[in-house]
């Protein structure tokens, strides 16, 4: 009984650290399908949404709901801006370019988030901090739970407005065929725009989601890194994907940490990213693609 | 204005084009040698680290800004040719075959990476790379017996014929060896078959396949010699800082490497060399004029990682070709002043092209 | 004697049928031109032949041998070259460069003489440099020799994707719609230079085509496909008014 409980306990702390990977994830995948560049900042954009609701709610003192999605809404504007004014400057150039412009990116983040907030790690009370909930006779975080409902229900939305808005669907069709799009009357580089808006938006909302468990500090964008293990599982291609990818990352996370010796489980993310690439490496869930000549 | 007239093939084989080339190159190698006797310990321990990171430049702009192939996790490399020509040492193997023993290892360790990530594109190998980085840093840190992990582990003073090398100059003097064969090297590679097998990858690969180019072989060796340089590049470090610690191989150095291809300017070895320059040089510059900066600009923390992050984006944004793009700019205003049209230099606008559909 | 044999090859993606048990041979030193509407499945036989795609059905025979599940990359040193129908060549090499890469399946040379550049190393590139500037010169494109592919109009680039098929010294050479793109004088230069091909360096060439004005001033025999199936097969002539390959490009009925 002692030790289904542990299964549970770790499968739900796994889920959870699997829903922020997730999340991210999807942050990368929203902009991959559709421009075909990679946002190696994500994690940094989380740090900063983080931030700003910290500075809304604890700060500011406003209430957790209203601060949450004002951060969400002024991350969505700064990523809005990211691409009018920086990304679609270099469309055209190799993908690496785009990866090492948004490394850089990365850079120039964490140093103003350092300069504006601080080194420390920070942290804002949230209704979920510290609070538990009984199921079953099992004692279960509430701040984990509410990661995992809130990143059910941000899928339940995003899947509602992919496929039954009308922007959304102008999203879909941009993504697919660019000058399709334009010939259609669709404002593709606004549509893009929108876009990153989303995904900044998610990013703010995983590092809100997140505050309870870690706190919020300049170098939480790292995790961005294990985020990629995630999005390479669902093969980069779709929104479920990133999110089974990411719970099946945080999941096995967690069983690594129990059952390896100390320190292993740095490196499960990174040997699961490599295991997934050798032997499948267009995901779980994507197709292949190949050039007509 | 200096016109090139050719009369025999051997012309566009030659490594330096004209008796101009030859006279500049010349006088440069010999300022960089009777350097020590002119600059201070302080600066040819810096330029001796240009030199380091500019080998592992080169070997990093064959594979990204030849071949196409981006690694984010070079560090790796640097750092088992690090340990390797380090243990070695301490176990009482000469300098001379410890040195190219790292870079032989590296190479294998390249060629084993590469191997699998054959058929990944772009940005699936920049995430691979990343992740093996990553587990090769992890390595370093648990596997104590042989690294010290973060006791770290003392680099013994290398000896060449019971010459000691101390000091910067002896660093300075080896350093630079090994760059100018790593570079007479790169320059053989680029202008024999393999060179263009290589540009062929980055640019079509289903073309280059149906010219009669074995991609699996190319790539793979070109990832083995990538990492064999880093992997020399790595010996040297490892008596550079003299003491070595397993965090000291982790992304960031990574992205350093990456930085020095970028900056520098793909697809050009100048371009290496400058980028070193530029990357081991700026945090100097930053330390010198720190204090005088307006407004305690200088005081902030994160001021060199921002700067870096800003230099990098501006690069990208504005001056895609690197400081090698903007030294062949400069060339060609002097030499076509004062002729210089306003649309000289103006680049064309370009369209997305799909990476992934290759 | 034939050189080339495709016997009963059919390729499927998902569920289209994009080739359905085509077969067709080449004779040595003729032109052989394949016709169809666009989407009938032209250049997927090219890109089978390339080993590009691999059929999942029927058998490639070049020079009586079996070459249906040879890798991509030995296609060229076999003897076949071919041009790509929106021009691969590689932007950021010169033209100079492009050709020498066409010269990479006579390359010998090690890797560890090319490090080190060794004289054989020296004299082999030599040689390619001598044999691509054959080929500058059967084409015509001396004043490009040293541009970039980038900087090149449309109508050189194409010159110089045959320019390159060429260095390869194949014996078969496939041409994938050698003048989209080129207006009615270009064209004509194409066809001649086709001529040229057969006539003086005696290369067998496989013709994909739209043009029927080319492909009646150069082919020998032609095939009409359609929906990845063979119309017909014949003479330039019985194969343009063959019944069935009018109704394929008119649909229907022809008044006559």
């Amino acid at each position: 009984m002692e030790d289904a409980a542990r299964i549970l306990q770790l499968i739900v702390n796994g889920a959870a650290a699997g829903c922020i990977y997730g999340l991210i994830a999807l942050g990368f995948v929203l902009i991959y399908k559709a421009t075909e560049m990679v946002n190696f900042a994500q994690g940094d954009v989380m740090m900063l949404g983080g931030f700003v609701a910290f500075s809304l709610i604890a700060t500011f003192h406003l209430p957790y709901w209203v601060g949450g999605l004002l951060a969400i809404l002024i991350t969505a504007a700064f990523g809005y801006a990211l691409d009018a004014f920086v990304l679609r400057r270099v469309i055209g150039q190799p993908q690496f370019a785009v990866v090492m412009l948004t490394l850089g990116l990365g850079f120039i983040f964490r140093a103003v988030a350092g300069i504006t907030w601080g080194y420390d790690s920070v942290a804002f009370n949230t209704p979920f901090t510290n609070k538990t909930v009984n199921v079953g006779g099992l004692v279960l975080g509430e701040d984990n739970l509410s990661i995992i409902v809130g990143t059910v229900l941000l899928c339940a939305v995003l899947y509602l407005f992919f496929s039954k808005t009308r922007v959304g669907v102008a999203m879909q069709a941009a993504s697919q065929n660019q000058l399709a799009a334009y010939y259609m009357g669709i404002p593709v580089r606004t549509i893009f725009s929108l876009i990153w808006a989303i995904s900044a938006g998610v990013a703010c909302l995983a590092g809100i989601l997140l505050s309870p468990v870690s706190m919020i500090d300049v170098n939480m964008g790292f995790l961005g890194i294990k985020a990629f293990a995630a999005a390479v599982i669902g093969g980069f291609g779709s929104i479920p994907g990133s999110l089974i990818g990411g719970v099946i990352v945080g999941i096995v996370e967690q069983f690594a940490g129990y059952k390896l010796p100390a320190g292993f489980q740095e490196v499960t993310s990174n040997a699961v990213l490599l295991l997934m690439l050798f032997v499948r490496p267009q995901g779980l869930f994507a197709e292949r693609m190949g050039k007509r000549v | 204005m200096r016109y090139l007239f050719r009369t025999h093939y051997q012309q566009d084989i030659t490594l330096f084009r004209h008796n101009g080339d030859r006279f500049w190159y010349g006088l440069l190698v010999l300022l960089v040698l009777v350097a020590p006797a002119i600059l201070g310990e302080f600066y040819i321990g810096e330029l001796g680290a240009v030199f380091i990171f500019a080998i592992a430049g080169v070997g990093l702009m064959l594979l990204v800004g030849y071949t196409g192939l981006i690694s984010l996790g070079h560090a790796a490399f640097l750092g088992i040719g690090a340990y390797v020509n380090a243990v070695l040492l301490a176990k009482g193997v000469p300098f001379l075959v410890t040195l190219p023993l790292a870079g032989l290892s590296t190479a294998l360790c390249g060629a084993a990476i590469g191997r699998p990530t054959l058929r990944m594109s772009g940005l699936y190998l920049a995430i691979a790379t990343l992740a093996f980085g990553s587990i090769v840093g992890t390595v370093f840190q648990k596997w104590t017996a042989v690294t010290g992990g973060f006791d770290g582990f003392a680099v013994p003073t290398p000896t060449i014929f019971g010459y000691p090398i101390e000091g910067a100059t002896g660093i300075y003097y080896v350093s630079l060896l090994v760059l100018v064969f790593v570079l007479w090297v790169s320059a053989n590679l680029l202008r024999s078959p393999t060179g263009r097998a290589m540009v062929a990858i980055r640019d079509s690969e289903v073309s280059a396949q149906s010219m009669g180019i074995h991609l699996a072989r190319y790539k793979t060796l070109v990832f083995a010699v990538s990492a064999g340089m880093t992997g020399l590049a790595g010996g040297l470090f490892a008596h550079y800082v003299r003491y070595l610690a397993p965090d000291a191989f982790d992304v960031l150095l990574s992205v350093q490497f990456v930085t020095i291809v970028f900056v520098g300017g793909l697809g050009s070895l100048r371009g290496a060399i400058l980028g070193a320059m530029f990357v081991r040089l700026l945090p100097q510059l930053i330390a010198i004029v720190r204090d005088d900066l307006p407004f305690g600009i200088g005081r902030l923390p994160g001021l060199e990682p921002s700067l870096f992050g800003l230099v990098l984006v501006f690069v990208i944004l504005f001056q895609p070709g690197g400081l090698n793009g903007m030294w062949l700019k400069m060339k060609q205003w002097f030499r076509a002043f004062p002729f210089k049209r306003q649309t000289s230099f103006r680049r064309q606008k370009s369209y997305a092209r799909s990476e992934r559909l290759r | 004697m034939i050189l080339f044999q495709a016997q009963d090859i059919s390729v499927r993606f998902g569920g289209i049928r994009a080739v359905d048990s085509v077969s067709f041979d080449v004779r040595q030193g003729e032109v052989f031109s394949i016709i169809g509407p666009n989407g009938a499945g032209k250049t997927t036989i090219f890109n089978l032949i390339s080993r590009i795609y691999t059929p999942t059905s029927g058998k490639l025979i070049f020079e009586d041998k079996e070459i249906t599940t040879t890798p991509a990359w030995q296609i060229a040193g076999l003897g076949i070259a071919r041009t790509f129908q929106n021009i691969e060549l590689f932007p950021n090499a010169t033209l100079l460069q492009n050709l020498l890469i066409g010269r990479h399946c006579h390359s010998r040379v090690g890797v560890i003489s090319e490090l080190v550049f060794l004289p054989s190393v020296r004299k082999a590139e030599l040689r390619h440099r001598e044999k691509v500037e054959d080929v500058i010169a059967f084409l015509g494109l001396q004043r490009y020799r040293d541009s970039l592919i980038a900087n090149l109009p449309y109508g050189v680039r194409k010159v110089v994707e045959l320019g390159r098929a060429l260095c390869i010294e194949p014996k078969l050479l496939l041409l994938d719609e050698p003048s989209s793109g080129l207006n009615v004088d270009e064209t004509e230069g194409m066809g001649f230079w086709i001529e040229d091909i057969k006539k003086d360096l005696g290369i067998t060439i496989i013709m994909v085509e739209h043009d029927m004005s080319l492909v009646n001033q150069v082919s020998d025999r032609v095939m009409a496909l359609n929906y990845g199936k063979v119309l017909a097969m014949g003479t330039p002539h019985e194969v343009q008014t063959h019944p069935e390959v009018i109704k394929a490009y008119l649909g229907g009925e022809v008044a006559a």
